[in-house]
């Protein structure tokens, strides 16, 4: 496979970056609906429909509920499908989520994360994202404008070869506004990555099939296993799609992605742009004054890279695990902490980890906060959760 | 409305709802989901809202449809539709299509319309969508067991709405679904009974070709065996009286004009139409109606009788 020689770089903000990357799929329906940080993505998708760039259907929704559902029924009958939403919007499709998931449909959303209500804030925080990590979608949560823009094309690939709908997340505002160069790829290119493969069960007059019926206490345990399955299958292939895109475009992340932990005896494990980028700064910071600093980033969130987290953090002496949400009543409030928590002790590995919630509803996050996470570590390892940035 | 089919014998044949579905005994949907499935016939695609025809003939691994069938949730069928319609045309123009000219419609009930999904509806009407969107209407929310909705009938008796000492069944009307539907300014919409089969499927007929236009209506009358408790060989005869009584007139709303139909064109005449109470004596969920309810219900019926007088002059 040749990579590709020509560059073609654009100054984009992360919610253009995901748009250009939806026309380079040649998606055929888009359901648009404005919520605030999503909006500019479905704006700039609107921009190529009108100026005959990307040929696609727009459904102008009445709401993020009967967004998901369009796309669901585009889907349903062989279309190629994306929306994108944020925070309430999120919550409204949630009962859609789900159906969307048991229905094995390969959706592409994107979703630029926003804190939820009450208050209302209309600023950046993974809380919507976090309410809809279990109902059976592939979740990335991407770290740059060039990384969502090729996470949205795999994402394709992905929900193509596995039959389950993707989202891809990352930070609201801090990324989903902020300009960055990203690379855009030959779309021609693009379209070989993201074959049109013919779907066995669509709705088709002349393949009829009966979708989203009625299961009984004698099916639906079945169904839901094979959901399961199909979650443990895209771990593996959102492997193998993330390799080939790097040998054919030149860029690949991995599903877990470390700065500087080869010899780390401190990490700290993060999710999304802000988080991750302070945290590389605070490595560097903390390497600079003699602590063996790393980070740790996990870009694909469902299904869980357990695997891959856990060999990540083999060599630390104690890890903290920093969340912009908060699961609240639950006996650690960071949902990524959770989750490491859990693998941890299902593979009998007992280490001291630190939980952090950080940047609610955009508090400002510093590299010093970070750093300070470090010191915290080495001085006084702990199982612990704590909130940093908080009036109390 | 246009005349496709001008005797019982030239209906269509082939059958395209099986048997072995799990309505009730005599249940009124079952009758129209019998002869709309014949009516659009088998290139169409179908989006079905949660509702009991939608579990009692898809129980996995079983179905009753011969047609491409979808059910996503109650509120969204017109969304989902929407999605269908959409992928269509977006195919078909990169010629990813093959199955020709497809035609998209929704079945709901009327808790799926009037109620939870009527922001849905309203928003594939206003897009307008080339779908035909059914309604079949028995007057409550009869898969969850006969709960009252915006369609159940003042004075109705239902499982929320009992009849008890200080309330006396449902407190207000009947919500009018066909005036929001015409207010979306749609080519079509018309009223249909189970009871009048030649009727309706002309205007099943009709609706789905003007979808060519944008959206189209139908509003089917399917009676409840077990929620407006009568006997379950009573259906066709439940439903007829309700036209003939006037408490359900058949009209149709054709590019902003509203035409009455047979029967209902005669009924102007109040005493063309035969007493409300004909209608209600049959039905449990009536039987507990006093003289003076009554005729608080006909006098209702009147002012609708002279509101629709109006709307077919205009």
């Amino acid at each position: 496979m040749q990579v590709q020689k020509t560059k073609h770089i654009e100054a984009l903000t992360t919610n253009y970056a995901v748009a250009y990357a939806v026309k380079a799929a040649d998606v055929d329906v888009i359901a648009v609906y404005p919520i605030t940080p999503q909006t500019t993505i479905v704006e700039k998708i609107s921009e190529f429909v009108a100026n005959g760039e990307l040929n696609a259907e727009l459904i102008h929704v009445e709401s993020e509920h009967s967004a998901l559902s369009a796309v669901v029924g585009a889907a349903a009958t062989g279309a190629r499908v994306f929306t994108a939403t944020s925070s309430q919007g999120l919550e409204l499709m949630h009962e859609v989520l789900h159906i969307a998931a048991g229905m094995r449909l390969p959706i592409v959303m994107a979703v630029p994360s926003r804190t939820l209500s009450a208050p209302i804030s209309i600023h950046g925080d993974y809380s919507d994202l976090m309410n809809a990590r279990d109902t059976g979608w592939v979740i990335y949560i991407a770290a740059s404008a060039q990384e969502a823009y090729d996470t949205v094309i795999q994402a394709f690939r992905l929900a193509e070869s596995v039959s389950l709908p993707v989202m891809v997340s990352y930070d609201g505002f801090l990324m989903s506004h902020t300009v960055e160069p990203v690379e855009l790829n030959d779309e021609e290119e693009v379209r070989k990555f993201l074959p049109r493969a013919v779907r066995p069960y669509t709705l088709n007059p002349k393949r009829p099939v009966t979708m989203g019926p009625l299961a009984s206490p004698d099916w639906y345990y079945e169904f839901k296993y094979q959901q399961v399955l199909a979650l443990k299958e895209a771990y593996k292939v959102a492997k193998e799609v993330d390799s080939e895109y790097g040998r054919r475009f030149g860029r690949s992340y991995g599903v877990v992605e470390t700065y500087r932990m080869e010899d780390a005896d401190y990490a700290i494990v993060a999710y999304g742009g802000a988080s991750y980028g302070n945290a590389r700064a605070a490595a560097d910071l903390a390497r600079k004054r003699g602590i063996a600093a790393g980070v740790v980033r996990v870009r694909l969130y469902r299904p869980f890279p357990t695997a891959d987290v856990l060999k990540a953090l083999d060599g630390v002496k104690a890890f903290a695990v920093v969340d912009r949400a908060i699961m609240f009543g639950s006996p650690a409030e960071g949902p990524l902490y959770k989750d490491i928590a859990t693998a941890m002790y299902m593979h009998g590995i007992d280490k001291p980890a630190l939980g952090v919630i950080h940047g609610i509803g955009q508090r400002t996050m510093y590299v010093e906060d970070m750093y300070k996470i470090y010191t915290m570590l080495r001085e006084n390892p702990r199982k612990e959760v704590v909130f940093l940035g908080v009036r109390v | 409305m246009k005349v496709y089919y001008k005797t019982l014998k030239d209906l269509p044949r082939e059958e395209l709802f099986a048997p072995g579905h799990r309505m009730c005994a005599g249940c009124g949907a079952a009758i129209a989901m019998r002869w709309i499935t014949k009516t659009i016939g088998p290139n169409a695609i179908i989006a079905n809202a949660t509702g009991c025809v939608e579990v009692t003939t898809t129980p996995y691994p079983e179905t009753a449809w011969m047609h491409p069938y979808i059910h996503v949730a109650f509120e969204n069928s017109a969304a989902v539709a929407s999605g269908v319609e959409a992928a269509i045309k977006a195919l078909r123009r990169k010629g990813l299509w093959d199955a020709g000219d497809t035609k998209v419609v929704v079945i709901a009930g009327d808790g799926g319309t009037y109620d939870i999904g009527l922001q849905s509806l309203s928003g594939m009407l206003e897009r307008r969508h080339g779908v035909l969107y059914i309604l079949y209407d028995n007057e409550a929310y009869m898969n969850t067991g006969i709960q009252r909705s915006g369609s159940t009938p003042k004075f109705s008796w239902t499982t929320t709405t009992p009849v008890g000492t200080a309330v006396r069944g449902k407190i207000q009307w009947k919500k009018d679904i066909m005036g929001i539907v015409m207010a979306h300014r749609v080519p079509y919409a018309a009223t249909a009974s189970i009871s009048h089969i030649l009727d309706m499927v002309n205007k099943i007929k009709t609706a789905l070709e003007y979808t060519s236009e944008g959206p189209t209506f139908l509003h089917i009358f399917a009676p409840c065996v077990p929620g407006w408790r009568y006997p379950e060989n009573k259906t066709v005869e439940v439903a007829r009286l309700a036209v003939e009584t006037g408490y359900f007139p058949l009209y149709e709303w054709d590019h902003g004009k509203l035409k009455l139909n047979p029967p209902s064109n005669a009924h102007l005449d109040k005493s063309k139409r035969r007493p409300l109470k004909e209608y209600l004596k049959l039905q449990g969920r009536f039987a507990h109606l006093t003289d003076e309810e009554i005729a608080e219900l006909e006098k209702e019926l009147d002012a609708y009788w002279e509101y629709l007088g109006k709307l077919a002059q205009l």
